[in-house]
């Protein structure tokens, strides 16, 4: 019973991860998948978003803390919009200034934003705490969720080990709930508003902006928004991720981290399709989680182990680019009801 | 402040060489197989560590020993120099053959999206092999030669000076060789080349070849200039080399050298105003004002 306890709350634990995981893939599909905008710097809109709402609905700075602002403590879904508001404000200036040159501009653009505000993150200690990232932010209804089971627990003293086990793990039940139901409604969100006019433009644009210009759309107008969008989702994430760790740092917006692996989530999932950003999500991480069991088996170092996993993602990447482009679900089929 | 002024563009020179021969690979391969090529950082640490494996080579075997005057290496350094150089040409080829040879029908941004996977495979490759602690090119204190009124190292001068004779070599290569020939006539037009009887295939490997090796060369410069090197180098000198690219208009060697000289100066002097570590946001402010002000760069053509 034990294991079984056990197992679970890895999977908990797994699932929030991969969640908040999906909710990224599902930012960069709209860009990539719907509009074909090559974004490369995910893990900057991901950092802004979850330092935004540190900031916001953050704790103040404690004793030992660099920080001279921020840390209000404002409720969890203000930090949520906060994080999507000014992660679309810095698309909406990376985007004004690169989406009417070619798209690798916008790479290149993407990438450097999200190196710049590393180094932001690392150096400007009065507004993140530098390297030494920011601890205790709040978990919304945690302390009443905790309450609760202990109540419980010292209600019924006569529960088995196991079940005190299960319950002591309640508040990530909770979250999960939570991130599974943000994932859901924005799933269903996304499913509307690309199968609306606005979503066709935007897959014309990318499959061909000269054709969808001359059809008289506005295709640079088009683009910012669905990169704004995207942006904002990513920032959300940020938020999700902020409140769930508890705790920030540099290290979790790596490009590996931030970045990389949530390309290869969409792209093996299937770009253009939403159902395949969200399966992409749980597979590329469930993979991931596989590979850091296998390689404790394998005689090598921490550091060892960690570039063997990653090289395996970046292979894993150059093969689908190469044997299976559209990845595992392909694109969804847009097509009138008469003609199916 | 404006005292330092000529030590920083002295500094500057130095690593605009740097900078300049990851440049020039870089956008030799952007106007020639039309991508950018994300994973160009990850060849120059890779032609650093493949230098560095040969100089402990040749330590362990206590062959070629001593130095040259006062530059930090000696004569171990000539073959690790050419074998890097030589080593991360071949490689480079070999991941053309194996990966972006199978995507030359797609569309460009899926051979972007493959070389941000090579990056990736390739940099952790060497921290698998190398491990993330960095290796010493040397741990000798070099002395300061002063030259007007500037003081550098015999390394630094070292590193100007072998920067420039590859630049000349590969004007020289471009203008007057049947392949360099070729390389400018399929970056202009690749169809118009190919009709002419021109051998695409063999040309993309020179042209990997040629701007692999430059980025070794560029890596084990900085190697030599920083002592020590680390799995992150390539990584780090990215947004530079993207910064002198697009600077200097994609596609002209020319415009990647002066692009290059040009970040590595601007980097140097603005630690006279901002903190160093901000030295790679300096590279990309310039980028986003260039995007803003003159997407073609200085010397690109439209």
């Amino acid at each position: 019973m034990d294991t079984v306890v056990g197992v679970l709350n890895y999977l908990v634990f797994f699932s929030i991860t991969a969640g908040i995981y999906a909710v990224l893939t599902l930012g960069l599909n709209i860009q990539w998948g719907y509009t074909g905008l090559f974004n490369i710097g995910v893990a900057g809109f991901y950092a802004i978003g979850a330092y935004t709402s540190a900031l916001l609905a953050g704790p103040p700075p404690g004793t030992l803390d660099w920080r001279v602002f921020g840390g209000w403590m404002l409720p969890f879904p203000v930090g949520l919009l906060g994080s999507a508001l000014v992660s679309a404000i810095l698309a909406l200036f990376i985007g004004w200034i690169t989406i009417r040159l070619r798209e690798d501009y916008l790479a290149i653009a993407t990438i450097g934003i999200a190196e710049v505000l590393r180094l932001i993150i690392k150096n400007e200690a009065w507004l993140t705490n530098g390297v030494w990232g920011i601890k205790n932010i709040p978990s919304p209804l945690f302390p009443t969720i905790q309450r609760g089971v202990a109540g419980f627990l010292s209600a019924h003293p006569g529960l088995p080990d196991w079940a005190r086990r299960l319950l002591e793990g309640t508040y990530n039940w909770f979250y999960l709930a939570l991130v599974l139901a943000f994932l859901l409604v924005l799933y269903w969100l996304l499913e509307r508003i690309l199968r609306s006019p606005w979503g066709r433009v935007l897959r014309a644009i990318r499959e061909d902006e000269v054709a969808a210009a001359a059809q008289g759309k506005n295709v640079a107008a088009f683009k910012l928004q669905a990169f704004v969008l995207g942006a904002a989702l990513m920032g959300m994430a940020g938020s999700l991720y902020a409140h769930y760790a508890r705790f920030l740092s540099v290290e979790k917006f790596e490009p590996f981290y931030g970045t990389f692996i949530v390309w290869v989530m969409l792209v093996a999932g299937g770009s253009g399709n939403n159902k395949g950003a969200i399966l992409g999500a749980f597979l590329i991480w469930g993979l991931w989680a596989a590979t850091d069991f296998l390689t404790g088996y394998l005689p090598f170092t921490d550091v060892q182990a960690s570039a063997l996993r990653i090289v395996l993602v970046g292979l894993i990447l150059i093969a689908i680019l190469i044997l299976r482009p559209r990845g595992l679900l392909g694109e969804e089929k847009f097509v009138s009801r008469m003609l199916r | 402040m404006w005292e330092r002024l000529p030590q920083l563009v002295a500094y500057g020179l130095v690593s605009g060489s740097v900078i300049t021969l990851g440049a020039i690979g870089l956008s030799l391969t952007y106007s020639i197989l039309k991508f950018a090529n994300f994973a160009h950082g990850d060849l120059m640490t890779t032609g650093a560590y493949i230098a560095c494996g040969f100089l402990l080579l040749f330590r362990f075997l206590g062959v070629l020993g001593g130095r040259f005057g006062k530059l930090s290496f000696g004569p171990a350094m000539i073959p690790a120099f050419l074998l890097a150089l030589a080593g991360t040409a071949i490689l480079a080829i070999l991941i053309d053959r194996l990966v972006y040879r199978r995507l030359r029908r797609a569309r460009p941004v899926m051979r972007l999206m493959a070389s941000v996977g090579v990056a990736f495979v390739l940099r952790n490759v060497i921290l698998f092999s190398a491990g993330a602690d960095p290796y010493y090119y040397s741990r000798k204190i070099q002395r300061a030669i002063y030259i007007l009124g500037v003081k550098l190292k015999a390394d630094q001068l070292f590193i100007i000076g072998l920067a420039a004779v590859l630049v000349v070599f590969l004007h020289l290569f471009l203008s007057y060789t049947k392949v360099g020939k070729a390389m400018r006539a399929m970056a202009d037009n690749p169809e118009l080349a190919q009709v002419t009887g021109i051998n695409t295939e063999r040309i993309i490997a020179w042209t990997w070849g040629i701007g692999a090796a430059l980025a070794a060369a560029g890596g084990i410069l900085a190697g030599i200039e920083n002592k020590l090197i680390t799995p992150e180098l390539g990584w780090q000198a990215l947004l530079p080399l993207f910064a002198a690219v697009i600077l200097g208009g994609i596609g002209s060697p020319y415009g990647a050298m002066a692009g290059g000289m040009l970040i590595g100066m601007a980097e140097e002097v603005s630690t006279a105003f901002v903190s160093t570590a901000y030295k790679p946001a300096i590279a990309f402010g310039i980028l986003v004002l260039m995007l803003i002000l003159r997407p073609q760069g200085l010397f690109g053509r439209r």
